[in-house]
């Protein structure tokens, strides 16, 4: 029996995945835990060789782990193969069937259930639909273009009715204009079928604006599970944070620490109080960090927390990056201010400037 | 001077020009072609053509042929002329012989396709490296030359072979199984001769599948078996067919193989004919057997690719 009767949709127990043997094993994945929620559109994040593939592969069937469970709704899915289990992947190269047509792509799945041909036919017009693909129903699949076919993959991988959808990486070959728009169709597919989503990826932007929670991955490790504002805002390890959006790391000595806070003293002798993740106990030479767009340039050096020397000024359109030489030295700090029409101060390369910004912009992460 | 030539050239004259050009490269494309056309004209199509008048033709008595205009090696190829009332009589030995043929030929495709298939599929599925591997080991047999290894095949079946001699000194057996000369060393002959035939065109179409699809149709609940006839099958169509034609036509042709496994008592089409032009000194029956045999070739071949292709497409 499950913990949580309904609840979780895939439970991921204690995996590991070694792959070779003897002296070039390699543990693709170290054990890893991690429940994924019903009905959620859960991420797996992190860079190419983290393990989020591997991952997604043990869930679908086409590798079995070395050691660990994985639970489908309370049930171990672990030993059964691919075709065993009521789960469906859509394909990082999509991996549609050359010598069918995108009506019988689609109706594949379904065929192999056996299910009576009146309702795969009825479950095809459905899915084409749902997918906006009805007119080319009839093409090859080697006739219809890039985006074409990440739709037919969809809808072949959703037309069985799986318990969970795996995602590998999907919209990686698309062009950028095409991959905005299928972020926003893949996430009204997933509201309209109430499947549980689980994608991968290594674009913390896709991650960021789709997920409902993500998971980070480095090394074969889950990082830190979170909502993408819990992820963004409160990072748990430095990884996370380098990984996640753009970040400063600031160079420090915790002087001082109560619960939760510590204070920490900079190269240029400023001090400055920060939050610090929980089960982590700062001490000694710690990093602190600082989202570019959660602190504010002012003219006078005194008044930032932290001073330096502009030395570069970016625009973006929508906002400017400030890159700021700290007088601790160090890399440069960046500060990002968003763009408006009555932007009153401005500021010229080569001149002074203290940074600043809030007690609660600030965290001591681990290494 | 050069001013006057500057003025825009009319848009019909420019197509002209271009079209021209695009004749004149279309003419140098053929002039490259020409060297191969000139070999198979002179040693392909020109016998052809000396075949097809020879077998109109009558026997000289002592090989060659008199140009006299005669259709009866065609009526030999059926029917034996009686010697004393010149009446003609039903006699099928050729056609038997073809039929064993065609027998031998279609039996050879399908052993070999049941057997080089999952040969070739181990290939396909081993890494780059070791494929090559692979594929220089099914190659090792032409290496030698045919008629070498079908006498080797002689000395390991005969009766005191190899295997006899080791089943014997086994005491499995008491006298020699007698394989020599009987239509199984016909059968494994060319089972031997042309299995490679069929491994690497086999081999270079499922070296090419993707195997992502094998995953996507497990994926969606194929089991192995349909994964194998609904994926695998048909996306190796291209192998599968020219395997069994080079297989198949070579086999129903094969001469060496049958002439020394078979002993001269199982003949097949191909010593038949060799015959006309030898012992037999009868070159327009054999003409009329060669083209006849090509004519069958043609026929069943065309009804092999129409069905195949339309058939795996949809199956």
């Amino acid at each position: 029996m499950p913990e949580h009767p309904g609840k979780n949709a895939i439970e991921v127990r204690g995996v590991r995945k070694v792959f070779g043997t003897g002296e070039n094993q390699v543990a693709a994945l170290d054990t890893v835990s991690v429940s994924i929620r019903e009905n959620e559109f859960f991420t797996l994040l992190g860079p190419s060789g983290c393990g989020k593939t591997t991952l997604l592969r043990l869930i679908a069937g086409f590798d079995f782990p070395t050691a660990g469970e994985i639970l489908l709704h309370g049930q171990d899915i672990a030993p059964l193969p691919p075709f065993k289990r009521p789960v469906n992947t859509v394909f990082q190269s999509y991996a549609l069937f050359p010598h069918m047509t995108v009506a019988q792509n689609i109706g594949f799945g379904l065929e192999m259930l056996g299910k009576p041909k009146a309702e795969i036919e009825a479950r095809v017009a459905q899915m084409l639909k749902l997918v906006k693909m009805e007119a080319l129903k009839a093409r090859r699949t080697s006739q219809i273009s890039g985006g074409q076919q990440q739709r037919v993959a969809l809808a072949r991988a959703l037309a069985p009715q799986p318990k969970v959808l795996l995602l590998d990486e999907p919209l990686s070959a698309l062009d950028y204009k095409l991959r905005k728009e299928m972020q926003i169709e893949l996430k009204r597919l997933q509201n309209e079928t109430g499947i549980t989503f689980i994608f991968v990826t290594h674009d913390q932007e896709e991650a960021l604006t789709m997920s409902d929670r993500i998971a980070v991955m480095s090394a074969g490790k889950i990082l830190q599970v979170g909502t993408p504002r819990d992820i963004y805002d409160r990072p748990a390890e430095r990884f996370v944070a380098d990984f996640i959006g753009e970040t400063n790391f600031l160079p420090g000595t915790v002087v001082s620490k109560k619960p939760g806070v510590a204070t920490v003293k900079f190269a240029s002798n400023a001090t400055i109080s920060a939050g610090y993740p929980e089960g982590f106990d700062p001490s000694g030479e710690v990093t602190l960090v600082v989202r570019p767009e959660h602190a504010d340039l002012v003219p006078d050096p005194a008044k930032g927390t932290i001073g330096g020397t502009l030395s570069n000024i970016v625009y973006f359109g929508t906002d400017t990056h400030y890159h700021v030489k700290l007088d601790g030295g160090g890399e440069d700090f960046i500060v990002r201010h968003q763009n408006s029409r009555s932007s009153a101060v401005t500021f010229e390369t080569g001149a002074k400037v203290g940074i600043q910004f809030e007690e609660d912009a600030a965290r001591v992460l681990k290494d | 001077m050069t001013t006057a030539t500057l003025s825009p050239i009319p848009l019909s004259k420019a197509a002209s020009f271009e079209a021209q050009a695009e004749k004149a490269g279309a003419r140098r494309n053929r002039l490259l072609s020409l060297p191969a056309l000139i070999i198979i004209g002179i040693f392909g199509v020109l016998p052809l053509i000396i075949i097809c008048v020879y077998s109109f033709l009558v026997a000289a008595p002592y090989g060659g042929v008199q140009w006299q205009f005669s259709t009866d090696a065609y009526l030999n190829f059926l029917f034996q002329r009686d010697i004393f009332d010149d009446t003609l009589q039903f006699t099928p030995d050729f056609l038997i012989i073809y039929l064993r043929s065609f027998l031998f030929a279609v039996v050879t495709t399908i052993i070999c396709l049941l057997l080089g298939f999952p040969t070739a599929y181990f290939m396909a599925t081993r890494s780059p490296a070791q494929r090559n591997w692979w594929v220089l080991l099914i190659t090792i047999p032409f290496w030698s030359n045919l008629l070498v290894r079908t006498l080797a095949i002689m000395f390991i079946i005969r009766d005191e072979g190899l295997i006899n001699n080791a089943l014997i000194g086994l005491g499995v057996i008491d006298k020699p199984i007698t394989m020599l000369y009987t239509n199984f060393a016909i059968q494994l002959g060319l089972l031997y001769a042309f299995l490679p035939f069929m491994v690497l065109p086999l081999y270079s179409s499922l070296e090419k599948l993707d195997f992502r699809l094998i995953e996507a149709a497990y994926d969606l609940y194929a089991t192995r078996r349909q994964v194998l006839w609904r994926v695998i099958i048909p996306l190796s169509k291209p192998g599968i067919i020219a395997g069994c034609l080079l297989v198949f036509i070579p086999a129903l042709g094969a001469y060496v193989t049958p002439l020394i496994l078979g002993g001269g008592v199982h003949l097949m089409i191909g010593d038949l004919i060799a015959q006309q032009f030898g012992s037999g000194r009868n070159w327009p029956l054999g003409c009329a057997q060669a083209l006849i045999l090509m004519a069958a070739v043609l026929v069943a071949l065309f009804f092999y690719v129409r069905n195949t292709s339309g058939k795996l497409q949809h199956g």
